[in-house]
C-alpha cells in the first residue's frame, strides 16, 4: 500500500492542540520563513507561496476539486478594499468526517496554513466557519488561536513584521447548505444561509462586499506541507493534476471504518475498501459503495477497480466529492438508503429555488411510498423526471446533490425498485 | 423591556462584536449567547437581541428560524440528538433511537413532561467511522448500541438550560 502520512498523525500519540508540541514536531517553520527578513536565505515571499501551490496542483478538498492556486488568482489586482480568507469547516456531507480531525486534533496545521495563505494574498482577517455541532472542534481551534495570539503570531504587527493578522472562529447553527460557499458567506454575515447567484464570484464580491477566498479546512492544512517540500514534489506524490495525499473516510459495512491518508491516483476503491478498511463486515459480498459523500452517484462492485482521484471516477459516472466512502454489504436495501438520503436533502433545501424546494420533497415522498410497498411502475419514471428537472436548474448544487444519488440507483440498480413494486413490500424486510 | 443580558453575557457579546466590521455578522454567535442565557429564543429574547444589535426584529427572526440549532421552543435539560443518516443507519441507529424514545418516553421531536429530556433525530454529525453516534447536550458519544445509549442518556448531567 503506497502510503505517506503527511496530514494524519494521530498514530504519533502527541497532543497537537498544544503549541509547543506542534513546534517540537516541525510546526511553524514555514510561517517563520514567510515572516523572515527579506534578505534571509530561506525567506518565503508571498508570490513564492502562490507559485508553489499552483505547481502543486492542490485541488480543493471540500468537494468540487477546484485548483486552489487558480482560485486565488481570481482576486482583483485593485487593493482598495480589504480582502478576506474564509475557511469552510462546515463539514456535513453525510459520510464525511475528515475536517473534524484538524479542528479537534491538529488545529495548528490549519492555522499555519491560514497564516501562510493570508501572507500570500495580503489578507489581514480570516474567519474559520465551523459547524455548530462541532463543540470540541470549536473549543480547540479557538484555544489554538489564543495560544498563537499569546506568542505574537496573531494580532498587530505579528513577529514584528508590520503585518497585522486576526483569525477568528465563527460558529454555524445547523444548516447543511451553509457548506455551499455563498450560503456560508450569508451565514457569516448573520443571515439565513441562502446561496447567492454567481457571478459575481466571492473572489470579487464576497464577505461584506469585499474580495474573499473560501477554502476547505483540509485544503489549507496542505499549504505548509507544499511550501516545505515544494510544489513539484507535492504534485509527484499524486497523479497528473492531482497533487498530494488525500484523506479518505470509510464508513458503513466495513471491518475497520476510519480515516486513511492515501496518495492521490495511486490507490483504487477496491484497495481502499479491502486493504485499508479491512474488507466488508462479516465477509459478505459488496453490494454498492457511495464514493465521496451521500450526493455522489453510487458505484457497483464491478466498478471499484478505479483509481481514486478527482478525475478518474468520472469514468464510472460518479464524482470524487469529499472522499467519504459509504460501503454497503449484500442484503442492504438501497431504497432504505435512498430514503435517508432523499429526506436529508428535502430537510436541508433552503427553499429559494422551486425545482429544489419541490423536487426534493417529491423524490423523498415517492421513494418512501415505493419502499413501503405502495409503489406503481410509473412512479420510477416520475422520480427520474423530477430529478432531471432539478439538475442544473437552481442557484446552488444542492439540487444536483439530491438528484444524482437517486438517478444513479435507478440506472444501476433498477431491479431493486422493480422488485419493491412487484412484491408490494420491501424484499429486505420492514424498517 | 424586562429581559436583560447578565454582565457575563454582555462581556461575551462585546468580545464577539469586536471581530466583525458589521454588527449583524455577530448575530448567530449572539443568538447562541442568548440561548445559553435564557434557555431558548422566545419572542422576548428575539426582541432583546434585535435591540442590542440595532437590527430589525424581522431580520433576527429570519435568521433564527433558518437554523436547527437555534431553539425557538424550550428543549429538555438533557437534549439528545441521534444521527440517523446513512452511515449511522447502516450500523443500527434506528434501534438506538427507538431505545432512547422508549426510555425517555419522548418521541423524536418531543420534550418529556418533566422537562428533563428532549429527543431529536438529526442529520450527519460527521463521525461516520464511529457510527452510530449521538450528541447529548454538548458531548459526542460514539459506537453506540441500544443498551449503551440508554445508559449514557439516563446518566447524563442536566445542562443549565440547553
Amino acid at each position: 500500500m503506497p502510503e505517506h502520512r503527511l496530514l494524519l498523525r494521530s498514530h504519533l500519540g502527541v497532543d497537537f492542540t498544544r503549541f509547543e508540541n506542534y513546534v517540537k514536531h516541525g510546526g511553524m517553520t514555514q510561517a517563520r520563513r514567510a515572516f523572515a527578513r527579506h534578505d534571509a536565505s530561506d525567506y518565503l515571499a508571498p508570490d513564492a507561496i502562490v507559485d508553489e501551490v499552483k505547481k502543486a496542483a492542490l485541488r480543493g478538498r471540500g468537494g468540487a476539486g477546484f485548483a486552489a492556486g487558480v482560485k486565488w488568482g481570481f482576486l482583483p489586482k485593485d487593493r482598495s478594499k480589504p480582502r478576506y480568507l474564509v475557511i469552510n469547516g462546515d463539514e456535513g456531507e453525510p459520510g464525511t468526517f475528515k475536517d473534524r480531525y484538524f479542528l479537534e486534533d491538529d488545529p495548528f496545521r490549519l492555522l499555519e496554513g491560514c497564516i501562510l495563505t493570508c501572507k500570500a494574498l495580503g489578507v489581514h482577517t480570516c474567519y474559520i466557519y465551523i459547524r455548530g455541532e462541532f463543540h470540541k472542534g470549536i473549543r480547540r481551534t479557538a484555544g489554538a488561536i489564543d495560544q498563537l495570539r499569546a506568542v505574537g503570531w496573531l494580532g498587530k504587527d505579528i513577529q514584528k513584521s508590520g503585518f497585522d493578522l486576526e483569525i477568528w472562529t465563527h460558529t454555524g447553527a445547523g444548516a447543511y447548505v451553509c457548506g455551499e460557499e455563498t450560503a456560508l458567506l450569508e451565514s457569516l454575515e448573520g443571515n439565513a444561509g441562502r446561496p447567492r447567484l454567481k457571478p459575481p464570484f466571492p473572489a470579487v464580491v464576497g464577505l461584506f462586499g469585499c474580495p474573499t477566498i473560501i477554502n476547505n479546512v483540509e485544503t489549507i492544512a496542505n499549504v505548509p506541507i507544499i511550501t516545505e517540500m515544494g510544489g513539484a514534489a507535492f504534485l509527484a506524490l499524486g497523479g497528473p493534476n492531482n497533487g498530494g495525499t488525500k484523506i479518505f473516510g470509510v464508513s458503513g459495512h466495513v471491518k475497520r471504518p476510519g480515516l486513511f491518508e492515501i496518495d492521490l491516483a495511486k490507490v483504487t476503491m477496491r484497495e481502499l475498501i479491502y486493504d485499508y478498511a479491512g474488507g466488508v463486515l462479516g465477509d459478505k459480498p459488496l453490494k454498492a459503495v457511495i464514493p465521496g459523500g451521500s450526493s455522489c452517484p453510487i458505484m457497483t462492485p464491478d466498478e471499484i477497480d478505479i483509481a481514486l482521484d478527482f478525475d478518474s471516477l468520472k469514468q464510472v459516472g460518479t464524482v470524487f466529492g469529499t472522499a467519504g466512502a459509504i460501503v454497503m454489504a449484500e442484503g442492504t436495501c438501497l431504497l432504505k438508503v435512498l430514503k435517508r438520503i432523499s429526506r436529508f436533502y428535502e430537510h436541508e433545501s433552503c427553499g429559494q429555488c422551486t425545482p429544489c424546494r419541490e423536487g426534493t420533497g417529491w423524490i423523498a415522498r415517492i421513494v418512501d411510498q415505493i419502499e413501503a410497498g405502495n409503489g406503481r411502475p410509473e412512479m420510477i419514471d416520475l422520480i427520474w423526471d423530477a430529478a432531471s428537472a432539478m439538475e442544473g436548474n437552481t442557484i446552488c448544487a444542492l439540487a444536483d446533490a439530491a438528484a444524482w444519488p437517486v438517478k444513479s440507483v435507478i440506472k444501476k440498480f433498477r431491479g431493486e425498485f422493480d422488485e419493491h413494486v412487484r412484491l408490494g413490500r420491501c424484499p429486505h424486510g420492514p424498517g | 423591556m424586562s429581559l436583560a443580558f447578565s454582565a457575563r453575557a454582555e462581556a461575551e457579546i462585546q468580545n464577539l462584536l469586536g471581530r466583525y466590521p458589521v454588527q449583524k455578522a455577530a448575530l448567530i454567535p449572539v443568538l447562541f449567547v442568548a440561548q445559553t442565557e435564557f434557555g431558548y429564543l422566545s419572542p422576548a429574547v428575539i426582541e432583546l437581541v434585535a435591540s442590542r444589535l440595532a437590527i430589525p426584529e424581522a431580520d433576527v427572526l429570519n435568521t433564527a428560524t433558518f437554523y436547527t440549532m437555534l431553539h425557538k421552543e424550550p428543549v429538555g435539560r438533557v437534549h439528545v440528538q441521534v444521527c440517523c443518516n446513512v452511515s449511522c443507519f447502516l450500523r443500527g441507529s434506528d434501534e438506538v433511537l427507538a431505545a432512547i424514545e422508549a426510555h425517555t418516553g419522548c418521541k423524536a421531536g418531543d420534550v418529556s413532561e418533566d422537562g428533563r429530556y428532549s429527543v431529536e433525530r438529526v442529520e450527519c454529525l460527521a463521525a461516520c467511522d464511529r457510527a452510530p453516534c449521538m450528541q447529548v447536550n454538548e458531548d459526542d458519544h460514539f459506537d453506540l448500541d441500544a443498551t449503551k445509549a440508554v445508559e449514557l442518556v439516563s446518566n447524563a448531567k442536566e445542562g443549565s438550560h440547553a
